[in-house]
This record gives structure tokens, C-alpha cells and sequence, in this order.
């Protein structure tokens, strides 16, 4: 081969290399923002049957955030090792409890956390600490905290799911929430679940 | 051909800055204060002491004022030495707040945490403040600048010292070491299993 040829094979090879990362949303996604839709992130199925029931998964090795059973979902991407994320804890058990226990929301507003660069024993400490109710699910090699932009811990995502299968983000925000009343009195507000839009 | 390998040069180089990208997991808890040094060589020391080894003895200052003495724990607790490489950096802020919620573990297994780095004490007191309230006792190893870390071989040459875990048993001798990547954090079932392997 001679060096012209090797040259442009390579240059080729780079150029590949290249795209393929800039593409992809393991190296850095964009934060969704309101209104935008989610990255289309593969997050691994909860081991769990119990979290299992209350996301309405059934098989499958992973799943995306929209294909959860309810018309609004709530991610915290928190991590153990986070401070703010252990203060707020009880906040959050607090919000799964006021939507549990309220007939017309139960079912309607589903809480997901998503802990970010944790392993599973990791993820299961942060459980057991804070009596975590609603599903956990490590991302040990960052691959979803990447595809949402490298955020800050915690940072909430309020998503609205349609029942055409569209969905839409109405809250993004670094930070704890607040009173988890009045976050939960917002969330029915922006999310349109007030306007009888539940699945 | 020289235009080709100029900007095969520049694609590759784009490419292997993306690839190096390395995801920090950082708490707001401490708001815009952490600074990135960015990717560091993964280990930059030779260990100097071994598995088996009796561990040096050393004698540091604790944010409280108060003097700690690893021997004052012979025959009595377990000792953890969690070496971190310096204040208000990315994977540091993370790594003792994540101890913190599991005294239970080391209770457990009757070992004490001791955290140390080659900060000084003002800069220690600001920095774990931000971690909220801390079990353990937080050594500074600033002056003779990293003279223990540089006892057990995890003082690196720019003069912080490495991501560094250490159990000692009740008698003075390092049952496990742990120098890992001074750019990710250990995983904390390792440090679990190494204290369970304490009753064997």
C-alpha cells in the first residue's frame, strides 16, 4: 500500500472514530431541558419483581423511561456518595408516600432513581439507609448520567408520557425539589395529569 | 500526503480527548467550588509497605486540634486509612460522604475510619464541612508535607497523595491495600470484603 493510500485509510478510520462519538450519548448527551424529549438511554430493568410491578415492566434486559406504566414520572439521578442526595432522601420517601397514599394520584406519578457512577451494593446501601419505597437502579460506568449531560447531584426530571407512546419533559432541575406537597401540587399542575390526561 | 497525516493527527487527537472524557458524578452539596484537575496518571507512587507488614506507626493532627496516634488503636479496633488525594477535587467530595452513612459497616466489623490527606487543617475544616456532619476523624498529613503517605508509598511526585485504602487489623498488621485509579473512586464492596476477610 503506498503512504497516499495508508494515509487516506486512516484518515478515514479517524474520521469514523470521530463521528461515531460525536454521535454518540455515552460521551456527553444535552441535559433535557422543558418541553425537549428524553435521550433514548437504555437503563438496565430492576432485578426486583416488586420494582418491577410498580414501573409495569415485563422481561427484558433494559428499558427507556417512556415505555414506564404511568402517565408522569419523576427521576432523581442521585448518587450514594452524594451529600445533598442523602438529606433530601426523606423529602423523596415523603413525595412517593403523599402520591401513594392519594387514590387519585396512585399509579398516575411513578418515582425512579437513577444512581449515577454507583454499583449495585452501592445502590442497595442508599436503600437501606434511607428506606428507599420506589425503584433504585445503579449506573456504575455513568452511561445514563452521561447520555443526561453530565448533571449535578440531585437533579430531578419530571417526564409527561403520553398515551400515543410520546412523552415530553415539563421539569428539569438541579437541586432538591422543596416541600414535597407543593413540588407534588406543581407536578400534577405541569405535567396536565389536572386536566384528566392520565392514561 | 503531508495535508493527510496533519489532519489525520488533529481527527485522532479530537477523538482521543473525547474518549478520555472521564463522567464525574459531583454532588451540588458544594456548589461551583470543585476543582477539575482533570485526567491524572491513574498510580504515581511505589508502595512501601506490603500485605502482612506491620503498618507504620504515625502520629497526625485531626481537624478537631486533637492528636491521633494509629497505635493508640493496637489491640482494641480495627483501623481503615483512607487516603484521598486532596480537597475540593471532583472524585475526593464524594468519597467520604458515601463512608459516612455506613458507620454501621465498619461498627460491624469493629474497625475505625481514618481519613487523611496532605491538605492543612483550615482547608480540611472548610472542605468536610460541606459533607455535612462526619463520624471519623479527618488527619491532615500537610506538614512535614505527606510524611506518612510518603511512609506507606502513596505520596505521588506532584506532592498529593494517591486514591489509597489500607486495613489494619487489631495487631498492627495491613491485612489489605487498595491503590486504585487515582481518578475513580474504589468500589465500597471492596472495602467491605477486605473487612470481612478480618475474621478469617
Amino acid at each position: 500500500m503506498s503512504h497516499n493510500k495508508a494515509g487516506t485509510l486512516l484518515s478515514v478510520v479517524a474520521i469514523v472514530i470521530l463521528l461515531v462519538l460525536l454521535n454518540s450519548q455515552a460521551f456527553g448527551g444535552k441535559t433535557p431541558q422543558k418541553g425537549d424529549t428524553l435521550p433514548d438511554i437504555n437503563i438496565p430493568v430492576p432485578k426486583s419483581d416488586a420494582d418491577k410491578d410498580y414501573l409495569g415492566l415485563k422481561g427484558g434486559a433494559f428499558f427507556t423511561i417512556p415505555r414506564i406504566k404511568a402517565p408522569v414520572v419523576i427521576i432523581e439521578i442521585f448518587s450514594m456518595y452524594c451529600p445533598y442526595c442523602q438529606r433530601e432522601a426523606p423529602e423523596v420517601n415523603r413525595l412517593y408516600r403523599l402520591i401513594e397514599n392519594n387514590p387519585a394520584l396512585k399509579g398516575k406519578i411513578k418515582l425512579i432513581g437513577l444512581g449515577t457512577g454507583n454499583t449495585k451494593f452501592e445502590v442497595e446501601v442508599f436503600r437501606k439507609n434511607y428506606t428507599v419505597p420506589f425503584p433504585l437502579v445503579p449506573d456504575e460506568d455513568f452511561t445514563v448520567h452521561k447520555g443526561f449531560g453530565e448533571v449535578r447531584t440531585p437533579y430531578f426530571i419530571g417526564v409527561r408520557i403520553n398515551a400515543d407512546g410520546t412523552h415530553q419533559v415539563f421539569y428539569s432541575k438541579l437541586g432538591g425539589f422543596g416541600a414535597a406537597e407543593q413540588f407534588l401540587q406543581l407536578v400534577v399542575q405541569w405535567s396536565g395529569l389536572n386536566e384528566g390526561g392520565a392514561q | 500526503m503531508r495535508t493527510h497525516s496533519v489532519g489525520m493527527v488533529i481527527l485522532l487527537s479530537i477523538s482521543i480527548a473525547l474518549m478520555s472524557t472521564t463522567a464525574l458524578a459531583r454532588s451540588a452539596a458544594f456548589k461551583d467550588n470543585i476543582y477539575n484537575p482533570g485526567q491524572l496518571k491513574p498510580v504515581d507512587s511505589t508502595l512501601k509497605v506490603k500485605v502482612g507488614e506491620p503498618a507504620p506507626d504515625f502520629t497526625l493532627t485531626a481537624i478537631t486540634g486533637n492528636p491521633i496516634t494509629l497505635s493508640q488503636f493496637r489491640g482494641d479496633k480495627n483501623v481503615v486509612l483512607s487516603f484521598v488525594p486532596a480537597a475540593w477535587t471532583p472524585v475526593c467530595s464524594d468519597q467520604w460522604p458515601g463512608y459516612n452513612i455506613v458507620k454501621d459497616l465498619f461498627d460491624a466489623h469493629d474497625a475505625v475510619l481514618l481519613g487523611i490527606t496532605v491538605d492543612n487543617i483550615p482547608t480540611l475544616f472548610a472542605w468536610t464541612n460541606q459533607m455535612g456532619k462526619l463520624w471519623f476523624p479527618v488527619l491532615s498529613d500537610f506538614w512535614p508535607h505527606g510524611q506518612v503517605a510518603d511512609t506507606y508509598g502513596v505520596l505521588r511526585s506532584d506532592g498529593i497523595s494517591e486514591r489509597a485504602l489500607f486495613v489494619i487489623d487489631t495487631g498492627g498488621i495491613i491485612r489489605y491495600i487498595n491503590v486504585g485509579d487515582i481518578n475513580t473512586r474504589p468500589p465500597l464492596e471492596a472495602l467491605v470484603g477486605a473487612l470481612e476477610k478480618l475474621g478469617d
